[in-house]
């Protein structure tokens, strides 16, 4: 199932088995069937299985009432290629969006025709829309390479074309109208030198679109990015030469689920039935494992593992749709008190407690949870997504209440971003100020940017980045990442030495060494723990056994840092000089000469490379950096230093 | 082998037609099938190429007298892939 892609409409489960026995059943009931067609759309649909849906729903909209609840809706077609697959497609797709949807067509290559005759066809119907599905090679968009004015009267007349038959639908039937944008060809002419020479096919369907997207902002019509679409798809999947040839079909109709399915999202938004709300599961779903059996310290999140990253990536998604005005909600089978604590104690959580509307942690069963959010949020249920990894929770969901959207999820956490935000549970028409007034986010980004463009230096630019480096002494909660780092830091890494996480955990509260765990955030993100210092007491010296860094954050003085705040302990304990060893391997070239960079004097180098250096604690001076620094932790009899900021 | 492609086609025209008791035989033709016209004859190939996963040109498609000049064609296909 993992394996579907975006052309199979991976995010919805599969379609029964007896799905043509209950298409049957469907066309001999009574009463009102909308919740069952309804339920049958929400399944992945391939062509043959829209199509006879479809049927069902045509035969269905005969008798009054027999398609209730969906709402009604009439869209007319106009082209300049075939629409025959596009409508039965259409009308079976609505229904999971819960429209009742019934299409009328134009004459093939009558777009112009069917919208300025009062008489047409569409005109008369009066359709609630107007899809304008043109295809470039209908369009006057007449390829010369190397023409610049060629390019720009070819694009202004294809563009006039679509103002005509917006104009005339606009006078005579009022509907609202859809303008798709142009699929790119496939086929190169120069190779990729047609993106840079004016007047080549790839330039005049890219000009198009983005003169079209223009028309359309500040409109009532809106744009179906049929461009995009066909990109998910992959273009090579989406033209095929041997349909056009055969009966002038514009895509592959393997790509026919897919661009319904954005159509319709489309005509949903239009119509207000966009979702409003996404409820997260936490446990494997937010974070990797069982915050209830792993506890704080157990649960994989964040950077620097590729498990821990992929659940980073399913907060900042939640986070973005947040900042674009969509509700956050939590509904997780936990104790209210565990469920909470990685939003409130774990440094490398995006998502915190305030980001949500509603806080479900208990342990009723979903559906109920399910009913409490959308109530608390005086919302229906058909405004919630449920993101929940769990495939029984999500199956439970589905059969209790078809309302509530629950996206199917691939094995690998790392694709749920793109499984959730390419079903389009959230397509809007619009951006008002009011949604981007909920967007802290949003106003924070146009900050950075504003800075990236005020920084002269790369002084400058670093102290625009607002970067604060925490340190603590290793603890509980650290511990997972720190045996991470050690075991794998290859680089920036002075000795290499590699520590089991029993031996990490007895240097938490061995006195005679001196530990750090270093993060790292500024205004573009949270990084999380880069660095890992170990130093031992020896007499009157502190030997720093280990020393290591995450390469993403070299360049950022982060070194310097770190060894004025090894001189500060250092000094607070009386310790009079730091011994630096530089062990060498393969891999750790890079820091090599760190500590005559930093200013300790070698006190011996061997044949082999490797070498001692020390530093006269007195001796040393702090540096002006381009970063603050905070202390959150507070190790045991020590007491806790207020934070200094260097200027 | 031929057996075997014409039941596979059994379930591909069943799907394509939304006909549970349709059934085929090597003579069946279009005017057998009700609702068998051109467009019909396209979703029809398109699923008989994906279910078979072999590529038929407009010439080879546009050819065809009976079920069983499919079969042969889809069973020589299949042999030299």
């Amino acid at each position: 199932m993992s394996e579907r892609a975006l052309t199979g409409l991976s995010w919805l489960p599969r379609a029964p088995d007896d799905f043509f026995a209950q298409c049957e059943a469907l066309e001999r009931s009574t009463g009102p069937a909308g919740r069952t067609v309804r339920a049958l759309a929400s399944t992945a649909l391939d062509e043959n299985r829209l199509n006879r849906l479809a049927k069902v729903v045509a035969a269905l909209r005969a008798a009054p009432d027999a398609l209730r609840p969906l709402t009604p809706f009439s869209l007319g077609i106009v082209s300049n290629a075939t629409t025959h697959f596009l409508v039965p497609a259409l009308v079976a797709t609505a229904a999971r969006h819960g429209l009742a949807l019934e299409c009328i067509e134009g004459g093939f290559d009558q777009a112009l025709q069917d919208a300025c005759d009062p008489g047409s066809p569409i005109n008369r119907a009066r359709p609630d829309a107007v899809l304008i599905a043109l295809d470039h090679r209908g369009l006057p968009l007449r390829a010369a390479p190397g023409d610049e004015q060629a390019e720009e009267a070819s694009v202004t007349a294809a563009v006039a074309h679509v103002d005509a038959v917006r104009r005339g639908l606009a006078a005579n039937c009022g509907a609202t109208c859809i303008v798709q944008t142009l699929a790119r060809p496939v086929e190169p002419l120069f190779g990729s030198f047609d993106a840079v020479l004016p007047g080549t096919v790839r330039r005049l369907v890219e000009g198009f679109n983005r003169r079209i997207a223009e028309r359309v902002r500040g409109s009532a019509d809106l744009l179906l990015d049929t461009a995009v679409v066909a990109e998910s798809a992959g273009l090579a999947e989406w033209h095929d030469p041997t349909l056009w040839n055969i009966g002038k079909i514009a895509f592959a109709n393997a790509c026919l689920p897919l661009y319904a399915e954005a159509a319709c999202r489309l005509i949903a938004a239009l119509r207000g039935k966009s979702r409003r709300c996404l409820v997260l599961d936490l446990d494997d779903t937010l974070w990797g494992g069982v915050i209830g059996d792993d506890g704080l310290a157990g649960i994989v999140l964040g950077q620097g593992d590729p498990t821990g990253e992929a659940f980073l990536q399913v907060q900042r998604a939640a986070l973005a749709l947040r900042e674009r005005g969509i509700a956050l909600a939590v509904c997780s089978k936990n104790e209210d008190e565990i469920a909470r604590a990685p939003f409130r104690n774990c440094p490398e959580m995006l998502l915190r407690e305030d980001h949500f509307s509603v806080f479900c942690a208990n342990w009723e069963d979903k559906a109920t949870n399910l009913r409490t959010i959308a109530k608390a949020l005086s919302v229906g249920l058909e405004s919630l997504v449920l993101l929940d990894n769990n495939p029984v929770e999500r199956g439970l969901v589905r059969s209790l209440l078809p309302e509530v959207a629950v996206p199917e999820l691939p094995d690998d956490p790392a694709l749920y971003p793109r499984t959730l935000l390419s079903a389009g549970y959230f397509e809007a028409i619009a951006f008002s100020t009011e949604d981007r007034g909920r967007a802290d986010a949003y106003r924070d980004n146009a900050r950075r940017e504003v800075l990236k463009e005020a920084a002269t230096s790369v002084e400058e630019y670093l102290r625009s980045l607002k970067t604060v480096v925490d340190f603590r002494p290793f603890d509980a909660d650290g511990r997972a990442r720190i045996a991470q780092l050690i075991a794998k830091s290859n680089q920036f890494n002075l000795t290499t030495r590699r520590y089991a996480e029993a031996e990490i955990a007895r240097m938490e509260s061995d006195s005679t060494r001196f530990t750090l765990q270093v993060r790292l955030a500024d205004a573009l993100g949270d990084a999380g723990m880069i660095c890992v210092v170990i130093c031992v007491q020896e007499g009157e010296d502190w030997r720093i056994d280990t020393w290591l860094m995450s390469c993403r954050v070299l360049g950022r003085k982060v070194e310097e840092a770190v060894l004025d705040e090894l001189v500060r302990n250092a000094r607070e304990r009386g310790v009079r000089r730091l011994i630096g060893t530089y062990l060498p391997t393969e891999r750790n070239r890079l820091v090599e000469d760190l500590y005559g960079r930093l200013g300790f004097a070698l006190l011996e180098r061997k044949d082999n490379g490797t070498a001692h250096w020390a530093l006269a604690v007195n001796a040393y001076t702090a540096r002006d950096l381009p970063l603050s620094v905070s202390r959150s932790g507070n190790p045991a009899g020590r007491p806790s230093p207020a934070p200094d900021r260097h200027p | 082998m031929e057996d075997a492609i014409l039941a596979r086609l059994t379930e591909i025209f069943r799907e394509v037609f939304g006909e549970r008791s349709l059934s085929l035989s090597r003579e069946t033709t279009a005017s057998d099938i009700k609702g068998w016209d051109s467009l019909a004859h396209i979703t029809l190939m398109l699923s008989v190429q994906r279910a078979f996963r072999v590529r038929l040109s407009a010439a080879e498609t546009s050819q065809l007298k009976d079920v069983g000049t499919l079969a042969d064609l889809l069973g020589s296909k299949q042999r030299r892939s």
